[in-house]
């Protein structure tokens, strides 16, 4: 078997979920190549050969391919992947839009966002926002994959020492443009990969409150997140998302601040090792995941929280 | 122009799922269904684009047994002006969905296909996709905003860490996100009215389609449940516990 992993990157930096999928290839098992697709690539190229269990790094370094614009991304990875027995990448809002491409044009059926690797045809993956969990096979001759990266432990970044070689494959279907981007600046870490996860919900009443929060982030290192009920009411915006409806993360620590745990939120964050819940409604269902539970008003709550962090951080 | 948008018949958003004692699935028998909540969306943008004079005629389209007149019938009373029902009882995977859905679109010829992003039951986001690449159209996906432009739709996209504009050529393709719109209520009305609307049946084989699933389910098991923690009394055993039990700050 061979296995092609499209690698998820910004043009500067190789993700962490392309470790993950990585993970997820070697659990299928089978010679693993990467290609990285995107422009001024060189350097995410060589971060990626030297990921653990990644045998050949192929790189497609284009403009048409600088801003991930699906039409020209699905051409490139249904070319390039034919000759592969699966092709995979991160469950990203990248890989979520161009996979489904490429499976339409290999005329295969997709296995979206798996979290469990049964063997080389039988997936395990979340339906109805994570309230059931179904064993799938998959017939056809290559199997299309997206990872849910917080399913699979990340393979080592470094060690591996593949060889990289330069495709010579220009698609660009005329279909579609780049106008702009309004990318959230943030010195936080990201989201999606964060070890520690502070998220406000209905509860921080507005959006101005949710700066009690990033002073906690701040001090903690945690990424920040919030309900799709405080996205809903506008206190924040959508990519901060944790749920079915956004992100899915399971860090080390997750902070739920004023959330009351909805169905879809608990499907987004249920998987975190440890969960912290401040909320002043003790029968809110979120206490009933959580690791530690503090019944207490958030406003007083958060400032002391903070207190106490600085003496012990 | 001549808007076609997909909807589909799910469980009801507020419905507690329970999986079935033997595995095979959810248990859908006496179950209240709906709209799914992504579909509801793009009939509204639909709407909403004929209100503004920029779409002319919105056609609705369902896949499945006959309960999805239902939906349809609902779009209808939303503002679609007619409806298409393919009727199986099969169960139809996204890639099937796309291929009817393509047939459908050789038969029409919209200028724009509105599709919800995923449904709540299956999860899949690939259809709106799938039937882009199948008909050669450029797609938008995860629309926060949809602004048609002549000969070309600009489409605002949720995507990791902010939002992404694209210019589409016509016809395209292009998958709600939540905060595309807000999709009304039907009034009583127009709900009377949609039942004089227009809607034809027909048949997968009609549109030379054959249904043969790639992928097959082999169980279905609940999630495995996360036991509830203790209650501490202060944030100062909070942190306490955090830094001396749990050992994560």
């Amino acid at each position: 078997m061979s296995i092609l992993v499209i690698a998820e990157h910004d043009n500067s930096s190789l993700k962490q979920a392309t470790l993950n999928v990585v993970a997820a290839a070697k659990a299928i098992g089978g010679d693993i190549d990467v290609l990285v697709a995107g422009e001024n690539v060189g350097a995410i190229a060589e971060a990626a050969a030297k990921a653990e269990g990644v045998n050949k790094v192929l790189v497609a370094d284009n403009a048409a391919y600088g801003h991930f614009l699906a039409e020209n991304l699905g051409e490139l990875v249904a070319e390039v992947g034919k000759g592969y027995s699966h092709i995979l990448t991160s469950a990203g809002t990248t890989g979520k839009d161009f996979m489904p491409r490429v499976a339409a044009l290999l005329d295969v059926a997709q296995v979206s966002d798996i979290i469990r690797v049964e063997s080389a045809d039988t997936f395990v993956r979340p339906i109805y926002a994570g309230n059931a969990i179904a064993t799938v096979k998959a017939s056809d001759s290559i199997k299309v994959i997206t990872v849910r990266p917080t399913g699979f432990d990340p393979v080592a970044a470094e060690g591996g020492s593949a060889s990289v070689e330069q495709l010579d494959v220009v698609k660009d279907a005329g279909l579609s443009s780049f106008v702009g981007e309004e990318k959230a600046k943030s010195d936080r870490p990201d989201l999606a990969s964060a070890g520690i996860v502070i998220s406000g919900g209905r509860g921080m009443q507005n959006g101005e409150n949710f700066k009690m929060l990033e002073q906690v982030a701040d001090l903690m290192g945690a990424a920040m997140g919030a309900s799709r009920a405080a996205v809903d009411a506008g206190f924040v915006p959508n990519d901060m998302q944790v749920g079915q409806t956004g992100k899915i993360v399971a860090p080390q620590l997750y902070v739920a601040i004023g959330i009351s745990g909805a169905i879809q939120h608990l499907a987004g964050m249920s998987d975190s090792k440890v969960i912290v819940a401040i909320n002043k409604d003790e029968e809110a269902p979120i206490f009933q995941v959580a690791d530690y539970g503090l019944v207490a008003d958030l406003f007083e709550a958060v400032p002391q929280f903070e207190e106490e962090l600085k003496k012990v951080l | 122009m001549k808007v076609l948008v997909a909807v589909k018949r799910v469980i009801d958003y507020n419905v507690k799922v329970r999986v079935k004692p033997d595995n095979t699935g959810v248990d859908l028998a006496n179950v209240k269904m709906a709209m799914n909540p992504f579909c509801e969306i793009a009939v509204e943008e639909a709407v909403r684009l004929k209100e503004k004079g920029v779409a002319s005629e919105i056609v609705v389209v369902s896949i499945g047994p006959k309960a999805c007149q239902e939906q349809i019938r609902t779009a209808l009373a939303l503002g679609a002006d007619r409806g298409i029902h393919i009727e199986t009882d099969e169960e139809v995977q996204s890639l099937e969905a796309a291929k009817l859905l393509k047939a459908v679109v050789e038969k029409e010829e919209p200028k724009l296909v509105i599709l919800g992003k995923q449904s709540i039951d299956s999860d899949n986001n690939q259809t709106g996709q799938m039937l882009a690449a199948l008909t050669g159209m450029g797609q938008g996906t995860f629309a926060s905003e949809v602004v048609v432009d002549g000969e070309k739709v600009n489409v605002t996209r949720e995507v990791d860490g902010g939002l992404m504009t694209v210019a589409l050529n016509l016809p395209a393709v292009v998958t709600t996100d939540l905060r595309l719109n807000e999709p009304r209520y039907a009034s009583l009305p127009n709900i009377m009215k949609a039942k004089k609307k227009p809607l034809d049946a027909m048949s997968p084989a009609d549109l030379g389609v054959e249904i043969a699933p790639r992928l097959s389910t082999l169980k279905v098991e609940a999630p495995a449940s996360r036991q509830a923690g203790i209650k501490v009394a202060d944030v100062a055993e909070l942190v306490d516990k955090l830094k001396n039990e749990a050992k994560v700050i």
